[in-house]
């Protein structure tokens, strides 16, 4: 029982900082342009 | 510069001022920022890879006063802010050289802001939902495995706890809808689902701390993640298409270039214009107004106008209407009326009108609605009414009862039916170049039973070609002759006679001259050469009998006159679509503003038994509209000005995207590749969105004729609406997936020509 009491507010919290991860990749811009994205990794600007 | 009137400018200078004209066009579409840079958004068409964001962006870092460059692929849009240093104009002819040619997005409109922040608010409200919803399931799951008396109490709390500002937040997207249709006296979809969800949150805190039932936050809030996700699809799609619109809205002649009394130019915006002003009209610009010619010789291309194949040189005091393509000579007009009374504003005016009296289609969601909601409303309230009355039971398991009716027959399958189907069949025109414009144009196009095509810039292409044999029949001599005459012009026909002479080297030609509305004249060692109108080539040829008037006719000094014919261009995969539609059942027809024997010429080639030539605009809309009224749905392809009130008053209607702006606004779907064989893909797509929109409705009443029973015998428990939701929501989605295998190949494999 006090084990749950523990566990259930630490599941939540891991939770709630997915939801806050996500709704930070949104504010900056990761969802803009996810085919760009896709092709962009594969460019190797070092080298040009 | 100056520049005397009566003296129409020379080439270089004709070609500064409608520098200056694109330019002030190209300013307009930007968009300041407060710190003194100006920010473009550019739609692409042909951005596809990696390599092509690379070369665009490394070319544009290039530029000077170029501060950031940034390809949006998904989108296939460029944003770019420049600051004061930067040529605006320059860019984009670089961008152009470079084989993207760049159409300006306006951002001027604050509407679309507003809708980006409404799927940003959606996208929230979901994420907040599904994080509810994950977490509730959780907690429920260990409730239905057993847990019970105080650690069930507590999972139960904490469920509400996540459950109410979830509900709260995520909720008011519905809550705002049905509260409004009910102020109005409606009953849409949301009054139901904010029902269902108010009260199976109430229900279930009241059973939380007082009773001992079942707790039903889980169905609560997953409905809602579920309805979120139908709803956000919903609102992408429709931005989307409105997007797809703002890429297409072309810089028209926005502006005209006046002639003050004094001879100076000065470059006027289009609602400036009076009756009396004199307009300059460069070559390769449109006439922003009516107007009747003042001065200059040229040739016109009337074809996005009228849809007259062949160009046109207008003689002085002739009526010329606005949108017309000046070729090769600078022309004075007087505008002879304002610019809202052109005839590019008749044309938009009979557009608005179609646009209005088009039947106000109900999308089939919107039908099944109207029906479900007060249906769903009824079942509820009976089975409150048969259990607290008829049964005699408590009225808290009572209105339980009533709560599993509405969440289980809640439309998830439903909500999600529709727009998963629209946005991958959207997704599909869109990969293979086809934009949407409306969300019911997909309905409408599944509903087809005849299409009518334009002729010019439609079936064919704009541009007229050389015929092959006469290609073969010159000499190695005239082929040169012919290539130094035209690889300067920008005449539709220069342009056919040096697309046909590609590999030849142009003969060493001085003295090269355009004259508008006769021809081109060269000199080879002090002998003219002409191309050009039969009469005025005839003047040096040695022939003595008259030539034929409507061929392009070529001669040396002295020598014999040679004669070509100029034929129009299918469109590619113009035969394939005929032959799919064919075999298809959907009939087709010509409507044509060209003359008869243009319209002959094509449709006996492509085996098209239906045609009308010679329509004017208002004769096409005419002929629509009685189709309409027939009960015969009909598609209109078309790309010109006098197919614009006829695209708007189609059931459905499709323009390529080379076709003017305003049949692009007009139509309900643009193609931006040269085939035609997006019109078949767009009908079959839609067809196929159709069948399968109509199983999933199937899935979904099938899903409720069992569920339904059994909540009205009270034997839903939280577990089995959690299961059955989720079941039929999947299938459901997964049905709609199928359509992403139709692609273009399924179109052309069917087919064999």
């Amino acid at each position: 029982m006090n084990l749950i009491l523990l566990l259930l507010p630490v599941a939540l919290l891991l939770g709630f900082l997915g939801l806050c991860a996500f709704f930070w990749s949104l504010k900056s811009g990761q969802y803009d342009d996810p085919d760009g994205a896709a092709q962009r990794i594969l460019t190797d600007d070092d080298c040009l | 510069m100056s520049c005397c009137a009566g003296d129409i400018a020379e080439e270089i200078g004709a070609q500064d001022y409608r520098e200056v004209s694109r330019r002030e066009e190209y300013l307009h579409a930007g968009h300041a920022l407060k710190s003194g840079d100006t920010k473009y958004v550019f739609s692409i068409a042909n951005v596809h890879c990696g390599a092509c964001i690379n070369i665009i962006e490394k070319q544009l870092d290039k530029q000077t006063g170029v501060k950031s460059a940034r390809v949006n692929l998904t989108l296939k849009q460029l944003e770019m802010i420049i600051d004061q240093k930067a040529d605006i104009l320059q860019i984009v002819n670089q961008l152009d050289k470079m084989g993207y040619p760049p159409t300006p997005v306006d951002l001027g409109d604050l509407s679309e802001f507003k809708q980006e922040q409404q799927s940003a608010k959606l996208i929230r409200a979901l994420a907040v939902a599904g994080f509810a919803a994950a977490n509730i399931m959780l907690l429920s799951v260990s409730v239905w495995s057993g847990a019970d008396g105080e650690t069930r109490k507590l999972f139960e709390l904490v469920s509400a706890l996540i459950a109410i500002p979830a509900i709260a937040y995520s909720g008011q997207v519905f809550f705002r809808s049905a509260f409004s249709a009910l102020r109005f006296g409606h009953l849409n979809m949301d009054v139901p689902i904010s029902l269902a969800i108010i009260l199976s949150l109430f229900m279930s805190l009241y059973e939380t701390f007082y009773g001992s039932g079942e707790a039903y936050f889980d169905a609560g809030v997953m409905l809602l993640f579920f309805l979120l996700i139908g709803r956000y699809l919903d609102q992408k799609m429709r931005e989307k298409a409105r997007n797809s619109v703002f890429a297409l809205s072309k810089i028209a002649a926005k502006g005209a270039n006046r002639i003050l009394p004094d001879g100076h130019m000065s470059y006027i915006p289009i609602d400036q214009v009076k009756p009396g002003m004199v307009m300059r009209i460069f070559p390769g610009d449109r006439t922003p107004v009516d107007g009747i010619m003042i001065s200059g010789q040229t040739d016109l291309d009337r074809s996005l106008v009228n849809g007259e194949s062949d160009t046109h040189a207008p003689k002085i005091g002739e009526e010329i209407e606005a949108g017309v393509l000046n070729l090769t000579g600078a022309i004075d007009i007087k505008a002879s009326k304002p610019a809202d009374q052109s005839f590019l504003s008749e044309v938009s005016k009979m557009l608005e009108a179609a646009e209005n009296s088009r039947m106000t289609y109900v999308s089939l969601a919107d039908r099944m609605a109207k029906i479900y909601a007060p249906v769903v409303h009824i079942f509820a309230l009976v089975a409150f009414l048969i259990w607290f009355f008829i049964v005699g039971e408590s009225w808290h398991l009572s209105l339980n009862i009533a709560i599993s009716v509405l969440i289980i027959t809640c439309p998830c399958a439903l909500g999600l039916a529709v727009p998963v189907t629209n946005v991958i069949a959207a997704n599909q025109l869109f990969k293979h170049g086809i934009l949407m414009r409306d969300g019911t144009a997909l309905e409408r196009a599944a509903e087809v039973i005849r299409i009518a095509f334009d002729k010019t810039g439609t079936l064919t292409f704009g541009t007229p070609k050389l015929a092959d044999s006469d290609v073969e029949a010159l000499d190695d001599q005239t082929k040169a002759y012919l290539k130094a005459l035209t690889s300067r012009s920008s005449h539709p026909a220069s342009k056919a006679i040096a697309n046909a002479l590609k590999e030849i080297t142009p003969a060493d030609m001085s003295d090269i001259r355009e004259i508008a509305g006769f021809g081109v004249e060269g000199f080879i060692n002090g002998k003219p050469i002409r191309l050009g109108r039969a009469a005025w080539v005839a003047e040096i040829a040695s022939n003595s009998e008259t030539p034929q008037e409507d061929k392009i006719s070529f001669a040396v000094e002295g020598q014999t006159l040679l004669q070509f014919n100029l034929q129009e261009t299918l469109r590619t995969g113009a035969r394939h679509t005929r032959q799919y539609l064919k075999e298809h059942n959907i009939a087709v027809e010509i409507l044509s503003g060209d003359g008869e024997g243009a319209v002959v010429k094509i449709a006996e080639h492509l085996g098209i038994k239906t045609w009308l030539a010679g329509l004017k605009p208002a004769d096409k809309h005419k002929h629509l509209h009685a189709l309409e009224n027939d009960g015969t749905p009909t598609m209109m392809v078309g790309d010109g000005l006098n197919d614009a009130p006829s695209l708007a008053a189609a059931h459905v209607s499709m323009a390529p995207a080379s076709a003017c702006e305003v049949g692009r606004q007009a139509a309900d779907f643009i193609f931006t590749n040269d085939s035609l064989n997006a019109v078949p893909f767009t009908v079959s797509t839609a067809q196929m969105a159709k069948r399968i929109i109509k199983q999933n409705f199937g899935i979904a009443i099938a899903y409720n004729m069992i569920a339904i029973p059994l909540a009205f015998l009270g034997f839903i428990t939280p577990l089995i609406a959690a299961i059955a939701m989720s079941a039929s929501s999947i299938i459901v989605v997964l049905n709609s997936l199928r359509l992403s295998w139709h692609d273009m190949r399924t179109i052309e494999t069917k087919v064999e020509p």
